[in-house]
């Protein structure tokens, strides 16, 4: 099955004086995975619940496969949806869930074909448990066989695993990717999670203020940043006083090129940890002020003067970098983005 | 130590046993006097329960009976209608209002019916010329009457789950509204519909001061009627409505219970406007 072409146009959606939608404009192809990434209030999940028909926008238009659904009701949208909470109907059975949408649309065999969805998700042996006989894990892998098992033309995943503990997280995530790319129904995963959005998604959308910052392939977004929102939102970033020189920055004596050229010669450069070097150096100018152990890779912090900043470092170099160490910092001349 | 505690034991169990033998007395004494009362005349409970004998030797009596069960079946029935979509919907949509709804559902208990009965009166004279002077009309009266119970019950019920969440899914699957109510809300607040529909019944059951100020007939109006010519058939009913409402709050609290063990996050049970229905009750 390949999925179909959505389009958001000019949506506007107001509650009282926030403008949870100004404008938004998102084109998603057939069977493409788009994560909507943005910080809680951005507008990320009522550009969903638009799309989904359960809340109405103010102006504008959803197109889905070309259609014009904008006027339609949520029920006849044809959508799968997975959303944040729980949302398995709790006096029906895992099998009983996810036979409904199947049930309504009046479809023989529907049991055999939810039993088919539950094996997909991986736990077809749980198919007559209840609800509250299934571990949050479980209930989401039910809810999205569910979601699937209508056959649905989008599916709309609204943070589904923010309820969940980080190992079950990672490992549902990585399963909602395989069976997404299994089915090829184009997909719509809005979450505040940045690691989950760069992980799974085939373009990420950075959201703020109603509006879409910037859409991207994963590694864009990280790389080259469109907005210094984007970049400050998406991973890390060091706060580092610099001087524009032409197309470049000076930032620690170390010349950086820049993602967008500056009419200002003093800015604010985001540097991003891995791209900082540290080596230990009787003569360093900086003072190793804390590590902390994050697994194969740990986190350095420097002064340097009155600046602080914070380095990746591998931790079998850990030792090398006790506390009060002089420390030379130099950048790797990558291009960064201006505060 | 150990015979400290033992005696502080024992003396609780006795204070228990005290508190529980005196109370139970106070209970079980009237009921007994009323048994009593009512077997020294020999043809009282065979005609109980021969319904035929009953209509022809107490035809108001019969009529009571009958009124007060159609009309205990119509306000739950008129009540669930009402009730049941006006609390899904304003959860749904009109979440703000919840507070207003809670409180207008709670203004007839703090109304004393007497009161009610004053406001009502040029309102059922409108009735009367609508729907004529059956004992039926009181069914409007009632429903009012049982909004703090039933609403209170639907309320904890759907409180249990979350609503939206559930209605929003069920929508995003394909159904319509009128699926949703009844294939995923209903199905989830059965023991709440059950608990207002008990409620609603055991209160209208007892009902008397309405009935009788609006001159209308139902179990209690026909009770103190038939006190003044039969005081032994009278206490006899008395005893049957009593026994019959016990019996429905006894379901009540044993489907509470159920429901407290059924599921982890279970709701609060609506044990306490049972407890003041219960003393309510009037005494026929």
């Amino acid at each position: 099955m390949t999925g179909v072409a959505v389009q958001l146009h000019g949506l506007r959606r107001t509650f009282g004086t926030v403008h949870a939608l100004d404008n938004l404009d998102l084109a998603i192809e057939p069977g493409e995975f788009i994560a909507l990434l943005g910080p809680s209030g951005c507008g990320k999940t009522t550009a969903l619940r638009v799309l989904a028909g359960l809340e109405d926008a103010d102006s504008g238009r959803v197109l889905v496969g070309g259609k014009d659904v904008t006027a339609l009701p949520a029920n006849r949208r044809d959508m799968g949806m997975v959303f944040q909470a729980y949302s398995l109907f709790p006096h029906l059975t895992a099998l009983a869930n996810v036979s409904f949408g199947l049930s309504l649309r009046g479809r023989g065999k529907s049991l055999a074909r939810a039993q088919e969805m539950l094996e997909l998700v991986g736990i077809a042996a749980f198919a007559d448990r209840y609800p509250h006989q299934l571990s949050g894990g479980q209930q989401q892998r039910v809810a999205l066989a569910r979601a699937l098992a209508i056959e649905p033309s989008v599916l709309l995943l609204d943070e589904p695993l923010s309820a969940l503990d980080a190992k079950v997280r990672v490992q549902l995530r990585d399963e909602i990717r395989r069976i997404q790319t299994e089915v090829g129904t184009t997909t719509l995963f809005v979450t505040h999670d940045q690691e989950e959005a760069l992980a799974v998604a085939d373009r990420v959308g950075v959201m703020r203020a109603g509006k879409l910052e910037q859409l991207a392939a994963p590694a864009d977004i990280y790389l080259t940043p469109a907005t210094p929102f984007v970049a400050e939102f998406v991973g890390l970033s060091n706060r580092l006083p610099g001087t524009v020189v032409g197309n470049e920055v000076e930032v620690l004596g170390t010349r950086l090129p820049l993602l967008s050229p500056s009419s200002t010669a003093s800015v604010t450069a985001l540097v991003r940890p891995e791209s900082v070097q540290v080596t230990p150096e009787t003569d360093g100018e900086g003072r190793v002020l804390t590590t902390s152990f994050l697994g194969p890779i740990s986190k350095v912090t420097i002064t340097v003067g009155d600046v602080l900043v914070v380095a990746q470092v591998a931790t079998d170099r850990l030792p090398s970098l006790t506390p009060g160490t002089p420390v030379r910092v130099s950048l790797q001349p990558v291009p960064v983005a201006l505060a | 130590m150990a015979g400290v505690i033992a005696r502080r034991a024992r003396k609780q169990r006795v204070f228990r046993w005290t508190v529980l033998t005196v109370l139970g007395v106070f209970f079980v004494l009237p009921l007994i006097a009323m048994v009593e009362f009512s077997t020294r005349d020999s043809t009282t409970w065979p005609a109980l329960v021969d319904w035929p004998e009953l209509s022809e030797r107490y035809p108001a009596l019969a009529e009571g009976i009958t009124s007060s069960l159609s009309q205990a079946a119509l306000t739950a029935l008129l009540m669930l209608f009402l009730l049941v979509p006006t609390a899904v919907w304003v959860r749904l949509r009109l979440p703000r209002l919840r507070r207003v709804i809670e409180f207008l559902c709670l203004l007839p208990l703090t109304i004393p019916a007497i009161v009610l009965v004053v406001g009502l009166a040029p309102v059922y004279a409108w009735v009367t010329y609508f729907f004529g002077g059956s004992s039926l009309t009181l069914v409007f009266a009632y429903t009012i009457l049982v909004l703090p119970y039933a609403y209170r019950a639907i309320d904890a019920g759907l409180s249990a789950i979350d609503v939206r969440t559930l209605a929003e899914a069920a929508r995003s699957l394909g159904a319509g509204w009128g699926t949703v109510m009844w294939r995923v809300v209903l199905p989830n607040i059965r023991s709440a519909v059950l608990s207002a529909a008990f409620l609603t019944v055991a209160l209208v059951l007892g009902e008397f001061t309405i009935a009788s100020l609006l001159n209308r007939t139902n179990l209690q109006v026909a009770i103190n009627f038939l006190g003044k010519s039969s005081a032994t058939m009278s206490v006899a009913v008395s005893l049957t409505a009593l026994l019959l409402a016990f019996v429905l709050l006894l379901l009540l609290s044993l489907l509470g219970g159920r429901r407290r063990s059924a599921t982890a996050v279970a709701p609060a049970a609506p044990a306490a406007p049972a407890a003041s229905v219960a003393s309510k009750e009037p005494a026929a």
